[in-house]
């Protein structure tokens, strides 16, 4: 119930901003007859109708996982985000190993078979992408190669 | 007669040995996808896109490949379904109502193989269907102006939000978000930029890919994580594997019958795989009657979503090669890989570039066999595909997503869109919102502005131009009707929930 009428709401909120930001777009001086603005705008006005229906008629709440598992997702997004700005300057093994590695024991919580899957993955996964695709994976940071 | 030259023209390009294994491979890439519990044709074929790329094949050879793929994942969904009672993706959830009993059963072989050729009888017909009906659907789709396409546009939103899922307003939330994000970028007709906010990256728009592969594919990795992978600890063992002969006699009009309902439901636009296995279980059940024995183990509840979903995966390729309007989640991922490959589906596909179609069907037509080969002598092999741990498949699956995004563009922008879409994607469907009209949105949503914009320029700014022809006046009374029917069928019609142990 209540899940449904916040996402309601916040939908309702980004639909106004969304129309609100249409109407700045810049028309060109040759336009149609419709022109940029008319298209969203109209995606605009109906979600926040969807946003209302689900303010005024909400569904069940779906169960929502315990703060321990939020935890756990919320390091997995963390450590994804970090991984994303890691991958160039650090080359592809030793950040996929630690990625790997960390959501591995988030999903089966097992220490040991989360650092072999860490390790195991970045190494095939290399061989795979470098060699069978032919993809231009830097192995290892620049620094050590001097 | 003009159909067997065209298929002389597709077996010319199918046959070269070079995209006969890529046929091959694609099949066998496919079924271990589909088997995989937690990566669907969807999510399979949406990581391999990018990576299709670096193999650097032409058009043909990467939609021979693909499509390969989706089939095989097609055929291969079933597997976990059967075995381990989790639907390997949405239309395989019909499986699991007779298919896990008869694997409880100790029949997990015979059932494995029923589905198995189940799925080869709807996918053989569905591809004959498909080709008999597309070029006719083709010289229709020239009739077709922009108040006819933006019309279509609208039915396939609506029966996509109608029937494929729960809640209406969410599905119109959903279709909301995916145009929402169509709109970012450049303006088709005036070149000037729209909700960018002066950020260059977002000049060129959001990719579809980037956003198929957080929503499915980075999703998927966070319900793993919620459940710690405790989803996939009950299976059934697989002892021997026989041909139960008497069982595939007993369902050939369950399966040709189910064949029919599901590539109706394919073609038509946005219901797809999920409403065509619904179907012909549903009707076969009612066809049985109350003794029929559905639900608790009976061979043609086996074969009946199986055939259906298989024949929906054929027929959804009609209206995607035709109209450029896909029929289901994982046709909409295909039509990303069309857009990306630079081929326009539509009827100028058929008269234009006729080698990609007809190679395509004619790379359908011998994947079939292919995959009967490898589903039901060769299943084994698959089901060991089961134990793989997701403690590794799925930070596979996410390193796989990384590299594939990576390798596109080579910006920290799309990652980080790529994570943000994912969470997203977990969000939305933890709330029950449907994320396939998200991709839909993002894949149709500028083309859909364009003819909306066009029409007005024909009619001056007139919006009843809009309905101004029969078939326009057809696709509006069609698309409402699937909008709303639905809300009064839902009622009476009740989507069946997997059996629980």
């Amino acid at each position: 119930m209540r899940s449904d009428r916040v996402l309601g709401l916040v939908v309702i909120l980004v639909a106004l901003a969304y129309i609100a930001s249409a109407t700045q777009i810049q028309v060109s001086f040759l336009s149609d007859p419709v022109g940029p603005k008319t298209f969203p705008i109209l995606i605009g006005a109906a979600a926040a109708l969807a946003g209302g229906v689900m303010v005024f008629r909400p569904d069940e709440e779906p169960d929502w996982p315990a703060l321990a598992t939020l935890g756990a997702l919320g390091i997995s997004v963390a450590v994804m985000v970090v991984y994303a700005y890691s991958l160039k300057p650090f080359g592809f093994l030793i950040p996929t190993t630690i990625t790997a590695g960390i959501l591995s024991y988030q999903i089966s919580q097992r220490p040991l078979f989360s650092v072999i899957t860490g390790i195991g993955l970045s190494i095939g996964l290399f061989f795979i992408f470098r060699f069978a695709l032919g993809l231009g994976l830097v192995p290892f940071p620049k620094a050590f190669y001097g | 007669m003009e159909l067997f030259s065209n298929l002389a023209v597709g077996f010319s390009v199918a046959l070269t040995p070079a995209t006969l294994m890529l046929a091959v491979f694609g099949c066998f890439l496919g079924t271990m996808i589909g088997s995989l519990p937690g990566l669907g044709p969807s999510n399979g074929v949406a990581i391999l896109i990018p990576l299709t790329f670096s193999l650097g094949l032409d058009a043909t050879s990467a939609l021979v490949l693909m499509t390969a793929v989706y089939y095989g994942a097609m055929y291969g969904g079933r597997i976990s379904s059967i075995l381990l009672n989790i639907p390997g993706d949405e239309p395989a959830l019909m499986t699991t109502l007779d298919g896990y009993p008869m694997a409880k059963q100790g029949r997990a072989g015979d059932a494995l193989v029923i589905s198995g050729v189940a799925s080869f009888v709807g996918a053989f017909l569905a591809t004959i269907g498909l080709m008999l009906l597309a070029p006719i659907l083709a010289r229709v789709a020239f009739l077709f102006g922009p108040a006819e396409y933006f019309a279509l546009y609208i039915l396939a939103f609506s029966t996509l939000g109608g029937v494929a899922s729960n809640n209406q307003a969410k599905a119109v939330l959903a279709s909301c978000i995916g145009l929402g994000i169509a709109m970012i970028g450049l303006d088709n007709s005036s070149g000037l930029p729209r909700f960018t906010y002066g950020n260059l990256h977002l000049m060129d728009g959001v990719d579809f890919l980037v956003a198929i592969v957080g929503l499915f594919a980075v999703a998927e990795v966070f319900f793993f994580i919620e459940s710690h992978g405790k989803k996939s600890s009950i299976g059934v063992k697989l002892e021997k594997v026989t041909v139960p002969v008497r069982d595939i006699v007993a369902s050939t009009w369950t399966m040709l019958r189910s064949t029919g309902v599901g590539f109706v439901a394919g073609v038509l636009p946005g219901a797809g795989a999920s409403l065509g296995s619904f179907l012909a279980y549903m009707s076969e059940k009612s066809i049985a009657g109350p003794n029929g024995g559905f639900g608790t183990g009976s061979p043609k509840g086996v074969a009946a979503p199986e055939a259906g979903n298989n024949a929906a995966a054929g027929g959804a390729l009609v209206p995607m090669l035709t109209l450029g309007v896909p029929g289901s989640g994982t046709t909409a991922v295909l039509l990303a890989l069309l857009l990306t490959l630079n081929i326009t589906p539509g009827p100028t596909l058929f008269t234009e570039r006729p080698e990609v179609v007809w190679g395509l069907i004619a790379s359908l037509l011998i994947a079939n066999f292919v995959l009967l080969a490898m589903n039901v002598p060769m299943v084994k092999i698959f089901v060991r595909v089961l134990q793989v741990p997701p403690g590794i498949l799925l930070p596979g699956v996410t390193m796989i997503s990384f590299v594939g995004i990576f390798s596109l563009s080579g910006s920290y922008f799309d990652l980080l869109l790529m994570v943000a879409f994912g969470v997203l994607g977990y969000v939305l469907r933890k709330m029950d919102v449907p994320t396939v009209p998200i991709i839909l949105g993002i894949l149709l949503g500028n083309a859909m502005e364009d003819a909306l914009r066009r029409a007005m320029v024909l009619s001056d700014g007139d919006p009843l131009f809009l309905l101004s022809s029969p078939i326009a006046v057809g696709l509006w009374v069609a698309a409402i009707a699937g909008f709303v029917a639905p809300m009064f069928l839902r009622q009476f019609i009740r989507k069946p929930q997997a059996v629980t142990d």
